[in-house]
């Protein structure tokens, strides 16, 4: 018996493969979206994993100086009162034009390194005395290892896989020469196995502070908000998709409720009759789920590059390019794709379960009245309401989000609402029969569309408020850069000794000559780099300061104050007045915040003598060099030739400035690409809901045609309705994109990067949108349109038909 | 002659012909009824004198117009001007109210005159109901606003097919009753198809198809 | 196999054959590496320091101490140095790596821990005059070899105690040249075999006080065993007599090369060849996972020796990066005392 209930309710999708595909296609996009976010977060989350394993970095206690390097002697100090440490000097080095970082460690001290382990392991081990004597050995991933082989100075490279593709891992010798800092140790590894007895560190070197493996710069701490973006982007998209699958389904169920009606009849329980249906679309959200895995998979596989290249260049986390399939993944996903078909059919199964056994096979019944309209307008505005005052109760990037959904969510279900009041408004200024008939049958449809232009709405909200957010990004960070970057050349010299050389042959040339001077400290919101500056007008005219104190830059070179970035101003909510603790001891008062985008930590700017009163030790390599920009390129060449530096430790503005655009384009691509797939599925969503719409549709066409509207015109009419409902809902969209953009900007961005950022609004992005919207209206009604044309007028007359 | 068939013939894609060598011709102001069996060809005979559908061969001749020239839109041009019709279902426009859609084949022909709409609408018992919408409507009260919206245009012709063909015997004397009285009283012509000899029998003339021809 | 592992194993390995692999390095030729010399004149103090021109040397220190409630105790401390190339920088980069093993025995327990480092930092090293060789904060120290102070940490155990020279140095082999094998590898080896030790050892029930006698071995050389010895069992036993006796066995696959040195109560030294004193393993013992031999007889018919040689306890593993035995016996038979044992290749 069972089969042949099921055979008749397959039997269906036979007869409507068009409608059978929408169902797939919708749950294979909601998946395929979902998932492929969640593939790149996890991704991108097992890189900093392995990364921080591999580095048997975040296990241990470290030493650290607050003002610098740790000298050799200390290491030796420390050794000698019992203390097992082990040394690490790191730094970055660039090769052919990729900043690659170096980790020079002890090799005889350090933890079992798995990178070390798996060259060892290999078919051709290295020789220890290799690694350890000079030259030495590079330890590197295969993808970095042509690059480095192209180098002729540098020593011989052996590949491991177990290594992040930007670290150059080798032996504390080999780095302080290639560092070129001789005897210089960045931090000190506790190691776990000390003696039973061991001096205080206060009597042995008081000047190192103890740092525990949580206070040490976590890079999945860092990017998790750059991933809850991401995450609620994917979300977003899945909600849009999940709008198709409701409608689908919807359809289907109505179409097989005479179906339904006779197997009943012919006593077959409505339990059962449920139950099948439910295994009927468990199986159809396996296979629509499979399919967008497969869609999941290669869209992460796109996109994750850019991802890579975004966290690399904001957070300077380690992430490979590369997509490995996991298992855990693709079950998550199929998890996905049957939670969501049965939250979207939920409804019509529901209702199916409800249906009285002699109800009539109409679709009307299927229409919500206008009551539910009412009733869902509440609930939007509840969840408005409700998202505003979590928020504003709690605060935090969660809540911040959580006002996010409830804005968006909460507009959703009032779009029937005011869609319907707009349309009955322009529906009093109709003229004509035509006219009046077109806006009455627009808003008879308003409930069957009501879905798919809630996921219009949706993605255009999300595509105004995205790109009023990058655009807005964009003009601020392009305005910022020029105001930081004020020195025509960055000159990067290979020690103190040859920084004195170059500052001392440039000064009778140039016009100014501004030392860039910075060390490491610890603050209780994470790492601190301190910054000092000599007086020059450069930076009192352009620094972008966005908070300040009176005299803040007398204050400031006087050694009495100190600038704070943004960033660390809304962690700690330190504002000017307040001070900034450097160590128990010593503490500035804050003159001024200024605003420092693409930067995850906290900074702060002091006179050079308080740089050189708190931090002693600080080398002078780097220099901004303020001269005429035209003579900028030459003096750079000159300056290479002269002192034999790098190419890339000569720097003009306008290489700098591209190189940090560059960046950022790279980190909202994601972003973008998202948007534009969320507005696709939402035109798709229009296309299924109108297709759903379509065998509603003859008794309403067909009177109208009957009484002298011929086909042409009536498809004519589909195509109008179709974008008029698009446009209204862009209408509507603008000002709800709008407040995400600016919930973006003063919420989100605060919370996961920390720095607010100016809201400017671009009116042509919007013209363009609204064009893009409306022609993916008219694609969508594009099918429907064409069937109107194409339609028999056999099939019109068949209405009248009496027949039920 | 307002209405002249001429060995019309006419079958559907893959079945055989359902009129094969019918002619009828209806003058100005009178009425004729149409029976046969089920399936004979009533429904197709009235579509095409309507100009709702194109016919294989022979002619159908318009208030003077043929027929045969003529492509989708000039057809829908004539329906608009000169036929009324009435079907046994779904006349109405379901998003359109009463009113509305009494109104409107009047307004979409250029001849809407508000002074008689609500007259017919009175007459129909219809004064009651104009702002309710098609769905809340019994079916004689439908079939009502279908024959008022037809009559509003003040048609030459009005084709009607069963148009009390789901009703109750009651309802449908008195929406019969109701539309042959405002045919008398506009000079209206009437094509009128229906399975009841007594219906048949109150009309000028009456015709039976049967076999794809007219008996 | 970790990097360390690997390093010890190239690096470290003069006592223990069995890794193949290190010692295809060393039993080879000396690759630029000095090569010990029949009739050297030792230089003291100088000599008490590295010889960075060999490529491994040690300074090896056993002890049989007793507390003050007759319960016997036994301590080590070692500190190798080998040679990646014959040469000292004054950087991380020097070729010249450092290993310190030291360890306690009690009749039950056997405490040990192990310390690495390169030398050219100062983490490591030894220095003749005053004499002082150390490793991280392991020290043995004083202003000459006859008096030093010696102490170590583990992460459950320590020692500090000081050490007094009562005899003169003892040279072994041929004045101080001590042939490995039948082919003739050798290697510079003297000993301070009677230093009267006093001093605290810290136990994880508690400090204990304790006094006894320190046998000291300094030994250099560059290519040390031949290649088919597979590992060796060293003896140094002191009898109550005031004799001592030092005795070693290498194992090898052409068969067994011995060596000794008896010293009289006066302190005078006298080599004897290969083939003087026998070995027989009484019985064995399973520590961690091998049979190692605890109960030996040990025969020097040339000076009536025929004596049973036993553990204090079995347990005396050393689990280092390489690892081996190493802990005090007791001698009973023709003669009475005590001594150290030390057995690699097992
Ligand atoms: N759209 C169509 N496609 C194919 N065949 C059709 C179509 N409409 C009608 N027919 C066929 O044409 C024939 C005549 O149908 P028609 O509806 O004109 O009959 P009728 O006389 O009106 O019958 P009834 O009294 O039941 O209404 C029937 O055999 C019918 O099956
Ligand atoms: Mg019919």
């Amino acid at each position: 018996m069972t089969a042949a209930i099921v055979q008749a309710l397959l039997s269906h999708w036979r007869t409507h493969r068009l409608l059978l595909a929408t169902l797939l296609i919708g749950i294979a996009l909601a998946t395929g979206l979902w998932s492929a976010v969640q593939a790149i977060n996890a991704e991108a989350r097992a890189s900093y994993a392995q990364a921080n394993a591999q580095l048997a970095l975040g296990q241990f206690d470290e030493l650290r100086d607050p003002a610098g390097d740790i000298p050799l002697s200390r290491y030796v100090d420390l050794r000698r009162a019992g203390w097992q440490v082990a040394a690490v000097l790191e730094g970055s080095y660039r090769v052919g034009g990729r900043n690659l970082r170096l980790m020079g460690v002890d090799m005889v001290a350090y933890p079992a390194l798995p990178a070390v382990i798996d060259a060892e392991q290999s078919t051709n081990p290295p020789d220890p005395a290799d690694i350890l004597t000079a030259p030495g050995r590079l330890l590197v991933s295969p993808d970095l290892a042509p690059l480095l082989r192209e180098q002729n100075a540098l020593p011989p490279i052996l590949t491991t896989t177990a290594l992040p593709s930007d670290v150059i891992l080798t032996d504390i010798g080999v780095a302080e020469t290639l560092l070129n800092k001789p005897g210089a140790i960045s931090r000190l590894v506790v190691l776990p196995d000390q003696p039973h007895v061991l001096p205080p560190l206060s009597e042995i070197a008081p000047e190192l502070e103890r740092v525990g493996p949580a206070s040490q710069i976590d890079t999945a701490q860092l990017t998790d908000s750059f991933h809850l973006n991401l995450s609620a982007f994917g979300l977003l998209s899945f909600a849009v998709g999940l709008f198709i699958v409701h409608g689908t389904v919807g359809l289907a169920f109505a179409q097989r409720r005479g179906m339904i009606r006779t197997l009943r009849a012919l006593g077959v329980s409505i339990r059962r009759l449920v139950w099948l249906i439910l295994a009927e679309l468990t199986l159809l959200a396996l296979i629509g789920g499979a399919l967008g895995l497969v869609l999941g998979f290669f869209l992460a596989g796109a996109l994750l590059p850019d991802v890579a290249a975004t966290l690399r260049g904001l957070y300077g986390a380690p992430v490979t390019g590369q997509m490995s399939l996991q298992p855990e993944w693709a079950l998550a996903g199929l998890a996905m794709a049957v939670f969501g078909t049965l939250l979207a059919s939920g409804h019509a199964l529901w209702r199916l379960s409800q249906l009285p056994l002699l109800a009539g096979p109409g679709l009307q019944a299927w229409r919500s009245s206008g009551s539910r309209r009412g009733f869902t307008g509440i609930a939007g505005f509840a969840l408005i309401v409700g998202g505003v005052v979590i928020y504003l109760s709690f605060g935090g990037l969660i809540a911040g989000f959580i006002l996010l959904g409830g804005l968006l969510t909460g507009a959703a279900l009032l779009l029937p609402l005011l869609l319907s009041f707009a349309i009955s408004q322009l529906a009093r200024t109709a003229q004509g029969p035509v006219a009046q008939w077109v806006w009455a049958d627009m808003r008879a449809q308003l409930p069957g569309l009501s879905l798919a232009l809630m996921a219009l709405l949706l993605a255009l909200a999300a595509n105004i408020g995205v790109g009023t957010m990058v655009s807005s990004f964009r003009l601020t960070f392009v305005g910022w850069l020029d105001q930081r970057l004020t020195s025509e050349l960055y000159v990067t010299a290979t020690d103190n000794q040859q920084g004195r050389e170059v500052s001392d042959w440039l000064r009778p040339q140039v016009d100014a000559i501004l030392p860039i001077r910075s060390v490491e400290l610890e603050h209780e919101t994470g790492p601190l780099f301190l910054y000092g500056v000599v007086d020059d007008p450069v930076y009192r005219q352009n620094w972008p300061l966005i908070a300040s104190a009176s005299d803040v830059w007398d204050k400031t070179m006087a050694g009495n104050a100190v600038l704070i970035n943004e960033q660390l101003a809304r962690r700690a909510n330190l504002w000017p007045g307040d001070d900034l603790q450097f160590s128990p001891a010593r503490a500035l008062k804050i003159a001024g915040v200024y605003s420092d985008y693409g930067n995850p930590t906290g900074q702060a700017i002091v006179s050079m003598q308080q740089l050189n009163l708190i931090s002693p030790g600080v080398e002078t390599r780097r220099f901004g060099i303020r001269m005429d920009p035209g003579r900028a390129a030459e003096m750079a060449q000159t300056l290479r030739t002269r002192f034999d530096l790098p190419r890339q430790a000569v720097v003009q503005q306008a290489a700098m400035k591209a190189q940090s655009l560059a960046i950022f384009e790279k980190t909202f691509v994601v972003t973008s690409a998202l948007n534009v797939l969320t507005l696709g599925v939402a035109g798709f969503a229009i296309l299924t809901s109108l297709l759903t719409l379509w065998t509603q549709r003859l008794p309403q066409i067909a009177p109208v045609w009957a009484l002298g509207l011929n086909r042409a015109q009536l498809s004519r009419l589909e195509l109008l309705r179709s974008v008029l409902l698009a446009a209204l809902t862009a209408c509507l969209a603008l000002p709800l994109g709008l407040v995400l953009a600016w919930v973006l900007l003063t919420v989100i961005n605060v919370q996961a990067f920390g720095w607010r950022l100016p809201m400017y609004v671009f009116p042509w992005d919007w013209i363009v949108l609204l064009l893009l919207t409306l022609l993916a209206a008219m694609i969508a009604a594009a099918l429907p349109a064409l069937r109107m044309l194409r339609l028999p007028p056999a099939d019109l007359l068949k209405v009248f038909a009496n027949e039920r | 002659m307002l209405l002249s068939i001429d060995k019309v013939q006419k079958s559907y894609p893959g079945g055989r012909p359902v009129l094969r060598d019918v002619s009828l011709t209806l003058d100005h102001g009178q009425t004729l009824a149409l029976t046969g069996e089920s399936g004979s060809g009533k429904s197709t005979l009235l579509h095409l004198a309507a100009a709702l559908d194109s016919f294989d061969g022979g002619e159908i001749t318009l208030d003077g117009t043929p027929l045969s020239p003529l492509d989708d839109a000039g057809r829908a041009v004539l329906r608009r001007r000169s036929v009324s019709l009435v079907f046994q279902q779904f006349n109405l426009i379901p998003s359109l109210t009463v009113d509305q859609n009494l109104s409107f084949h009047a307004r979409l022909a250029g001849n809407y005159d508000p002074t008689w709409g609500s007259h017919l609408a009175e007459r129909l018992g219809l004064s009651d109901l104009l702002g309710s919408f098609p769905e809340t409507l019994s079916g004689g009260q439908q079939q009502r606003v279908a024959i008022g919206r037809a009559m509003a245009a003040r048609p030459k012709l009005l084709l009607a097919d069963e148009p009390t063909g789901n009703l109750d015997e009651t309802a449908s004397a008195n929406v019969l009753d109701l539309m042959l009285s405002l045919v008398v009283d506009t000079g209206a012509a009437l094509l009128l198809v229906t399975h009841s000899q007594e219906i048949a029998a109150r009309l000028d003339r009456r015709v039976h198809l049967a076999g794809g021809h007219i008996q | 196999m970790n990097v360390r592992t690997l390093l010890v194993v190239l690096l470290f390995l003069f006592p223990v054959a069995s890794w193949a692999q290190g010692y295809a390095d060393l039993g080879g030729s000396a690759e630029g590496f000095d090569v010990p010399q029949r009739g050297y004149q030792f230089d003291f103090p100088k000599d008490h320091g590295p010889h960075p021109s060999y490529r491994i040397e040690w300074w090896y220190l056993t002890a049989n101490l007793q507390g003050a409630d007759g319960r016997d105790y036994g301590i080590q401390w070692t500190l190798f140095r080998s040679a990646l190339k014959p040469a000292e920088t004054q950087s991380w980069q020097s070729p010249q790596l450092w290993m310190g093993h030291a360890a306690v025995t009690t009749p039950d327990t056997h405490y040990f821990a192990e310390r690495l480092s390169r030398g050219g930092i100062g983490q490591a090293g030894v220095t003749a005059q005053p004499f002082e060789a150390w490793i991280d904060e392991w020290r043995m120290a004083g202003l000459d070899f006859d008096a030093l102070t010696l102490s170590a940490n583990g992460a459950n155990f320590g020692y500090n105690l000081s050490l007094n020279a009562q005899d003169p140095l003892v040279f072994h082999g041929d004045a101080g040249y001590s042939v490995k094998s039948a082919d003739g590898q050798a290697s510079y080896y003297y000993s301070q075999p009677s230093y009267a030790v006093e001093g605290v050892l810290h136990l994880p029930e508690g400090d204990v006080a304790v006094t006894g006698e320190g046998w000291l071995d300094r030994e250099w050389s560059s290519q040390p065993l031949a290649s088919d010895q597979s590992g060796w069992d060293w003896f140094s036993l002191s009898f109550e007599d005031g004799t001592k006796l030092m005795a070693f066995r290498l194992r090898g696959g052409r068969g067994d090369f011995t060596s000794a040195t008896w010293i009289d109560a006066e302190g005078t030294a006298v080599a004897l060849p290969d083939g003087s004193a026998s070995f027989t393993s009484l019985e064995t013992a399973r520590v961690a996972g091998r049979d190692v031999p605890v109960q030996w007889r040990v025969t020097l018919p040339d000076r009536g020796v025929d004596v049973e040689v036993s553990a204090l306890t079995p347990n005396a593993w050393m689990a280092t990066r390489f690892e081996y035995w190493e802990g005090p016996v007791t001698v009973s038979g023709s003669h009475k005392g005590r001594g150290y044992l030390e057995m690699t290749g097992y």
